[in-house]
Order: structure tokens, then sequence, then C-alpha cells
């Protein structure tokens, strides 16, 4: 009997440490630690960037295309993919820009803006729903369909002179923290609590690891795929206003590459693009590591050129890292 | 039922020989531009058209091959940026250079780019969206570092360096006979070698490839490799037509060698897709960027329209399949 308890205990302690060791060996926890080096990076670098004024404030650099990570987290852990948003984003800008010089009341322009982004999201979602295609090929086409009408729309012009409290946006502080990062915290909240608490969540994570066996359970998967397109479409939106806001002025070959940019946010933050794994968590933190990284290498006018063998460097690396991980463990 | 059965026919011909409805599609695409600008059908013009569609034609046969594996390769641009400038700063250097070493040198950095995707993909187990994502930001880098910001400019090129691209082999331009040659070669190697027949293999099914004795690892190194070189190829091809490297030379040419491969009937999934197929569709291509300015539309216009008949092949494909099958079931039943 002695000897039975002993045992039951060594199991039970052999478990606390277990799932001791895999919290800590979280990719989230692997992430934290590269932010703080980066910011540690950057303070070495440049001794005024180790305030808290400049850590808030220089966020404001790389927000802007934060927000599309949120709909692309969910969208990659479906096994889909986006290429069209940063098209969509010069799209509903130029529209926004456009009425507004035209007379639309700003607030209208705003709203119209934000429907534009849900249009071209329902129409992503709803190809690649209605006739069962691949996600690439889809956003691919609309990708040049939207920037083609952008261009269409605006030719080669630029437009702004927008009212000054549009700027509010762009360049805002609610005290000492800029308007943008308030506004990312809050978003970064409900996806977090939408992806991880709630069944719409269980049902995008359904999808990934699953989509036949999803789909004969019960769950919408085209409902589902059609909504998280179109929140899509509308972060874009968002983004559009944050961007136009910032640079006041806009024009058809605005947020070039975006899609890439956010795509490589959302791998770095371990959402495994074969689909079902991944945290809303790793995402936000990836996006701060790119973005302090960036501006950190900035001040020191490193050229934007390398920066890019940076991002493109770590984006390989830690997608290295975590399949091995997920290699061992399978084995 | 007469009727029915021609019909049937019909659907069945349309996707049995995607090829037929491109080259049907072509036809009146051209005799429209024709009967509004005479000067489209005419030799130089076409002469001109190809010209500049033969790089298209050359990266499109290499994504083929890679797409019919069940990948996608986005690094492709920065690849021939890459191999472009680094053979460009080399002929600053050496003028001497003969333009076959050049276009060697280039062929060569672009199977060592591809040959590290390759691995990447198929050693490390990384999807090829996501390794070729990371790898298009350090070659486009790279690029840039190689160059220091600035770009090769034609007075600093060789003469015999600018002719590949002038220059004419057997009455046709250079770049139109390289592209003949690469078709004529990767056409005869995807339909009659057992290394490309495996390639199609790979993409269908890859379980079943690796229990039929084929190694899958080795296949995708060496279409990678293949992509790479191509890609290696048209770099040095693209900085002899344009007479100048820039360190942003070909950035967001990927999508449209991917479009290419769409519109020309390739599936995302793997195991479809036929050369001819691609060579017409990236000649649709083309000829809607060499006609749209001859028939007088705004240069702005052409990207919407671009995607809006890409957008526009993929759901009539899917359409024309459906159709199809659903023909093919109903054959069943009777």
């Amino acid at each position: 009997m002695s000897t039975d308890s002993l045992a039951s205990k060594r199991i039970i302690s052999n478990k606390r440490e277990f799932s001791l060791k895999n919290f800590f060996l979280q990719w989230e926890w692997l992430l934290i630690l590269i932010l703080v080096f980066v910011i540690f990076f950057n303070g070495f670098l440049s001794p005024y960037f180790l305030n808290i004024d400049s850590i808030l404030g220089s966020s404001m650099t790389f927000l802007d295309k934060a927000f599309i990570v949120f709909p692309m987290v969910l969208i990659m852990i479906m096994r889909e993919i986006d290429i069209s948003v940063g098209s969509t984003v010069a799209l509903s800008a130029v529209i926004m820009s456009v009425l507004y010089n035209a007379g639309v009341p700003m607030v209208a322009a705003i709203i119209i803006c934000l429907l534009v982004g849900a249009l071209c999201g329902i129409i992503n979602g709803f190809l690649i729903v209605k006739y069962q295609l691949s996600a690439v090929i889809v956003t691919l086409s609309t990708m040049i369909l939207y920037r083609g009408l952008a261009y269409v729309i605006l030719e080669d012009q630029s437009a702004g002179d927008f009212p000054s409290w549009f700027s509010y946006f762009g360049w805002g502080y609610v005290g000492k923290i800029p308007f943008i990062l308030i506004l990312f915290l809050i978003f970064t909240i409900i996806f977090t609590i939408a992806l991880h608490k709630t069944t719409f969540g269980r049902k995008v994570y359904g999808i990934g690891s699953n989509p036949k066996a999803t789909k004969f359970s019960g769950v919408e998967v085209s409902k589902i795929k059609i909504i998280v397109f179109t929140i899509a479409g509308i972060c874009a939106a968002i983004t559009a206003i944050f961007l136009t806001s910032r640079m006041g002025s806009t024009r058809p070959n605005v947020a070039d590459m975006y899609e890439l940019d956010v795509i490589a946010m959302v791998a770095l933050g371990g959402i495994s693009t074969a689909g079902g794994k991944g945290k809303m968590l790793g995402a936000v933190i990836a996006v701060f590591i790119i973005g302090y990284l960036h501006y950190g290498l900035g001040l020191i006018n490193v050229p934007a050129q390398s920066l890019l063998v940076i991002t493109g460097l770590l984006l390989i690396l830690s997608v290295t890292v975590t399949n091995l991980k997920f290699r061992k463990r399978k084995k | 039922m007469t009727e029915n059965k021609a019909k049937e026919s019909l659907l069945l011909k349309v996707a049995k020989h995607r090829e037929f409805g491109l080259i049907v599609f072509i036809i009146l695409l051209s005799i429209i531009i024709q009967v509004i600008n005479s000067s489209f059908l005419t030799l130089s013009n076409l002469n001109d058209l190809l010209t500049n569609t033969s790089i298209l034609i050359i990266l499109s046969i290499g994504m083929l091959m890679i797409l019919l594996t069940r990948g996608i390769d986005l690094s492709i641009a920065a690849t021939l940026a890459l191999s472009g400038m680094i053979t460009a700063q080399m002929l600053k250097i050496f003028p001497e250079t003969h333009p076959i070493i050049a276009i060697l040198i280039g062929v060569g950095i672009g199977i060592i780019c591809g040959l590290i995707l390759g691995i990447l993909v198929s050693k490390i187990g990384i999807l090829p969206i996501i390794a070729s994502l990371g790898l298009m930001y350090v070659y486009r880098g790279l690029t840039f570092m190689v160059a220091k910001g600035e770009w090769v400019n034609a007075h600093q090129m060789p003469a015999s360096f600018k002719a590949i691209a002038t220059s004419k082999i057997l009455g046709v331009n250079t770049l139109i006979f390289i592209a003949i040659i690469v078709f004529l070669f990767f056409w005869y190697f995807m339909t009659y070698t057992i290394t490309g027949r495996r390639i199609y293999a790979v993409g269908s099914n890859p379980e079943s490839a690796i229990i039929s004795g084929i190694k899958v690892d080795r296949i995708l190194i060496l279409v990678y490799c293949m992509m790479g070189g191509l890609a290696g190829l048209s770099g040095v091809l693209w900085v002899s037509q344009y007479a100048s490297a820039q360190g942003n030379t070909a950035s967001g040419y990927e999508l449209t060698v991917i479009a290419a491969c769409i519109l020309g009937g390739v599936s995302i999934n793997g195991g479809i897709g036929k050369i001819t197929g691609v060579l017409l569709g990236a000649i649709l291509l083309g000829i809607l960027n060499n006609a749209l300015p001859l028939i007088h539309v705004s240069p702005f216009w052409q990207m919407a329209i671009e995607g809006g008949i890409i957008l526009f092949a993929v759901i009539f494909n899917v359409i024309v399949n459906r159709r199809y099958e659903e023909n093919q079931l109903l054959r069943r039943v009777i």
C-alpha cells in the first residue's frame, strides 16, 4: 500500500514538473524574452530610448498595420491566408479621401471606408466559400483587382487636406499613451477573448485542425469563414484610417506589401500555417518585436534594406525552431 | 437529347482541353484589339510583345513545377533581382566578361537561392509560402546591400552584355530564342522523362509517391533549384533588357507569375497543370500589357482589368469543372 501511494505521488509530482516545464517552454515566453532583449538592445543603441514615454510613443510608428494581425491570426489558424489586405487598405483609404474631397462629411467618409473594407472582405469570403477555391488564388486575384480599382479612382494623384481633428487617430495621445496603442490593446483583449474563451474561437480552431470533422459536428464552416474574412476587411479599413491620418494624405500605392509584413508577424507569433495551432498573444508580442526592432535599428541609421534581411532571418529561424520542436514531439 | 449530348461534349472538351479555351479567348481578344487598332497584329509589334513576355514565360515554367508539387515560391522576384544585381556589379568591375559567362553566373546564383529554399521546404518541413516569404525578405535585402543603395546604369555595362536583349539568333530576338529553348527543354522534361513525371506524382499524391519509392525530398530540392536557376537566368536577361539593375527590380513580379500559371489552368493544390497552358496564360497577360495602351485604355485601368480577368478565369474554370463532374456522375446513373 505504501508503495502504491508513493508511486501515485511520484506520478503527481512528475505531472506537476512536466506541466511547469511545458508552461515555461511555451513559444510566448521565448517571444517575450526576445522582446525584452530587443528593447534593451534599443536602449543600448540610443540612451534616449529607455524611458516610458519613448517606448510608448514609438509604438505609433508601427501599430497601424498591426490591426490586420488579429484577423490574420484567425485566418491562418483556419488554414487559409489573405494576401489582399494591403490592397484593401489602399482601396478603402482612397475612397475615403476622394469622398471627403468631394464634399462628404469626414465622419460619413470614415464610415464608408469601413464599409468598403467589409465589402472587400465579404467578396473574398464569398468567393472562397461559394466556389470552394483556395484562398491563395482568390485573394491573389482580388489583391490585383482592389489595388487596380484604387488606381482607377485616384490615378497618380494624392488626396488629403483632412480636417485637423482627423490627425488625432495617428498622432493623438490619451494622457501619456498614444491613442492607437490604447485601441490596439482593447482589440487585443477582445480578440483574445473571442479566440480563446468563446465557442466562436473553438470553431475557428476546429476548422483549422479538422475541417471535415468540424463540418460534420454541425459547425457552419462557410458562415464562420465569411465572417472572419469580413473582419479582415474591416480591420484593413481601420489600418487605412490610421495610416491616412498619420500620413496626412493618401495615394493608390499606400500599404504596399503590408500583407507580407502582417503574415511575417503572425508566423513569428507561432501560429502554425498548417492550421489549428497558435495563440493570439504570440502574434501580439511578435508585432512589438518586429516594430521595436525596426524602430531601434532605424535609430542608428541601419538602412531599411538590412532590416529586410533581419526580418526574413528572424521569420525563418522562428519557424524552424517551432518545426523542430513539433517534430520531436511527434516522434 | 442530341442537343444535350452536344452540350456535354462541348463541356467535356473545354474541361479536358483548357488550352483550347484559352486559345479561343486569345484569338477573340486579338481580333477585338486588331479592329480597334490595326497596328496590333504587325510583325514588329508581335516581336515587341513576345520579347516583353519572354521573361514571364521563363519564370512561369519554373513556377508551374513548384505549384505541381503543392508548393509556392514568393522569393523568385527577389532571387531575380539579386542575381541580376550581382551580375551587373561584376560586369561593372570586369567589363570583358563574355555574356554567356554572365548568364551562367546569374543562373548559378539563382540555383543557390533555390537550393536554400528547397532544403528549408523538404528537409526542415517549413511550409513553402512561409519559407519563401522569409527568403524573399532576405534576398531583397541582400540585393540592396550588394547595390549599396545605388543603381547600375546603362553606361556602366559593356555593350556586349546589353546586346543580349537586342541581338538576334536565327532571325528572332535572343530573349524570345532563349524562352523557346527553355520551353522546349522543360516541355520534353516534364512530358517524357521519368523525373518529370515524378514531379506530377509528388504533387497529386505525396503519400503514394513515397510508397512507390520516389525520393520526395530530392524531387522537391530539384524543383526549387530549377526554379531558382530560371529566376537567376531571368535576372540577367532583365538587367540586359532594361539596361539597369536596381534594388527594387521586379518587386511584386512573383504575383504576376503566379497569376499567369493560374490563368493557364494550374491547380494550386498540386498535380494538375500543363506547360502549354502556362505558356498561353503568360502570353495572355503579355497581350493585355501590350494591347491596352494600343487601344487607348488609361494605364491606370490596366491593373484592375488584369485582376478582373484573372478572377473571371478562376471562377469560370471552377464552374466548367463542376458541370463536367456533374455530367460524369449523371452518365454513371444512366
